[in-house]
């Protein structure tokens, strides 16, 4: 079998690598790829279409919008497959019934616990400030909701499974989880209520308190608000599946 | 210094075909299914380092506009200066606009690296999938081990 | 982009990523998984995809590693190759 593979990993590299040499010099900017004018559109144009100076944000919620929901769907149905694959009822609770179940650590670490406990109000900050702020600097709906479900996962980890769980228990975490793609989804069947095309957002002026092209921008704040509650659902959801293999009772 | 430089205009084509190597024999000859698994993560970051290498452009910045360029009221000469010290004069959207003058060249190409931004999260949802099959395959064989896992499907025949 | 910084940074890349495939200790190489995310990270940071290298440094090196942690210490922490 190594053989094999090695046999394969290197025909598959020389054939690569052997490509390689036709490429474009690395950062040539008459390269096909940059060169291409919708490149060039979405760098010139995004600012005056849609007043984001952000433009990857902007093409990623905007010109994209389907992509991006879509890859919110692929999130949400990665977590319920985890789900579905791991959590069972906890073995012990069959085994002597009526006990409590709910089990803390004895003593939880002083330094840990306090550190942690300044820090998660810290970041729970810094990750709305992500989203909030993902059209005019670097960020957005992903990476604030990842941060803000890692806020939950170090408390988690820093205490057990089940102080975390107080905040977000799971019924509360698939129904977030469900509400992003609800508010993502609810912003493009607005626009065709309205009478435009399925996320076309600059119809969205009707209803809000805003000219045609900051409407783009207050939608594009609402979508990615959407993409950070499946996020955030799902990352706790995953990890707390995997960290307690599925009974959601011991913890690392 | 003249040779290092014409070789780093490939470089990083060639590291990115060189990590996906080691990526992808992982993933056929590891035996263990977290190794795999890492492998396979290897894998898709290669990919990803090949298109963000793909939008680079020499001399560019990150594709976000400036904050001169959005707000050119603060210290810009555009406006003339007979606003007084204490009101701000915010110019409109169409204003802004008219003034903006944007080079494509100075930006990065952020048409790759939407796509990968969107191919990173799904990478590790993908991931977690994958260590939710390994757990339960731990679970049902006690071993995370492929040969181990064969030899007691075979037995259990 | 300073094609020296570059050049280190991808030569550690292929040592961090062949040292968490060959480490028999699984625990290690999850962690040395998450430098090599966080090397990553940095490179694209230096290739101005600030937005990319953001997702990854929350994503690569922070999520996935513990999710990869916390699989190690549900199953098992040695392995054979």
């Amino acid at each position: 079998m190594k053989s094999f593979a090695l046999i394969a990993v290197v025909l598959t590299g020389w054939l690569l690598l052997s490509a390689v040499s036709d490429f474009p010099d690395w950062g040539d900017t008459e390269s096909p790829a940059n060169d291409y004018r919708l490149s060039q559109h979405y760098i010139t144009e995004t600012f005056p279409e849609t007043s984001v100076p952000n433009m990857v944000t902007a093409v990623l919620a905007d010109y994209r919008g389907y992509d991006t929901m879509f890859e919110t769907v692929v999130i949400f149905v990665a977590g319920i497959a985890i789900m579905s694959i791991l959590r069972r009822k906890p073995l012990d609770h069959l085994k002597d019934k009526g006990k409590e179940t709910r089990t803390y650590k004895k003593d939880p670490d002083l330094i840990i616990d306090t550190t942690c406990r300044l820090m998660i109000p810290i970041i729970q900050l810094f990750a709305l400030y992500v989203v909030a702020h993902g059209h005019h600097s670097p960020g957005g709906g992903f990476q604030g909701g990842v941060i803000f479900g890692a806020s939950f996962i170090l408390l988690a980890l820093s205490r057990d499974l089940q102080a975390a769980q107080r905040w977000v228990p799971e019924k509360r975490v698939l129904n977030l989880a469900g509400i992003g793609i609800l508010i993502y989804s609810g912003f493009g069947f607005a626009c065709m209520l309205l009478g435009s095309n399925f996320l076309d957002y600059e119809i969205l002026h009707k209803i809000m308190p805003a000219t045609p092209i900051e409407a783009r921008s207050h939608s594009m704040l609402g979508v990615e608000i959407g993409v950070a509650f499946t996020c955030t659902a799902i990352m706790f959801s995953i990890y707390s599946n995997l960290a307690s293999n599925g009974d959601m009772k011991e913890t690392l | 210094m003249e040779l290092l430089e014409a070789l780093s205009a490939k470089f990083n084509y060639w590291i990115y075909v060189i990590i996906m190597m080691i990526g992808l024999y992982a993933m056929i000859s590891k035996n263990n299914l977290v190794k795999k698994l890492i492998g396979m993560s290897i894998f898709q970051t290669a990919i990803i380092l090949f298109y963000v290498s793909i939008g680079v452009k020499e001399g560019d910045t990150i594709p976000i506009l400036y904050h001169d360029q959005v707000h050119p009221s603060h210290g810009d000469s555009h406006h003339e200066a007979d606003t007084g010290h204490g009101e701000d004069h915010h110019p409109s959207h169409e204003e802004i606009v008219a003034n903006l003058h944007i080079e494509p060249d100075d930006f990065a190409n952020p048409l790759p690296h939407v796509l990968m931004l969107t191919a990173i999260v799904v990478g590790v949802a993908t991931l977690g999938v994958g260590l939710a099959l390994t757990q339960k395959i731990y679970r049902d064989f006690g071993s995370i081990e492929e040969n181990e896992i064969l030899e007691s499907i075979k037995s259990a025949k | 982009m300073i094609w020296a910084f570059d050049l280190i940074t991808l030569i550690f890349l292929v040592i961090t990523a062949i040292i968490s495939l060959q480490t028999k200790d699984l625990l290690s190489a999850a962690m040395i998984f998450g430098v090599y995310s966080f090397l990553m990270c940095l490179l694209w940071a230096g290739m101005a995809a600030v937005d990319v290298a953001f997702t990854e440094s929350a994503v690569g090196a922070g999520v996935s590693a513990v999710f990869l942690i916390a699989t190690v210490l549900r199953t098992t922490r040695r392995s054979s190759d």
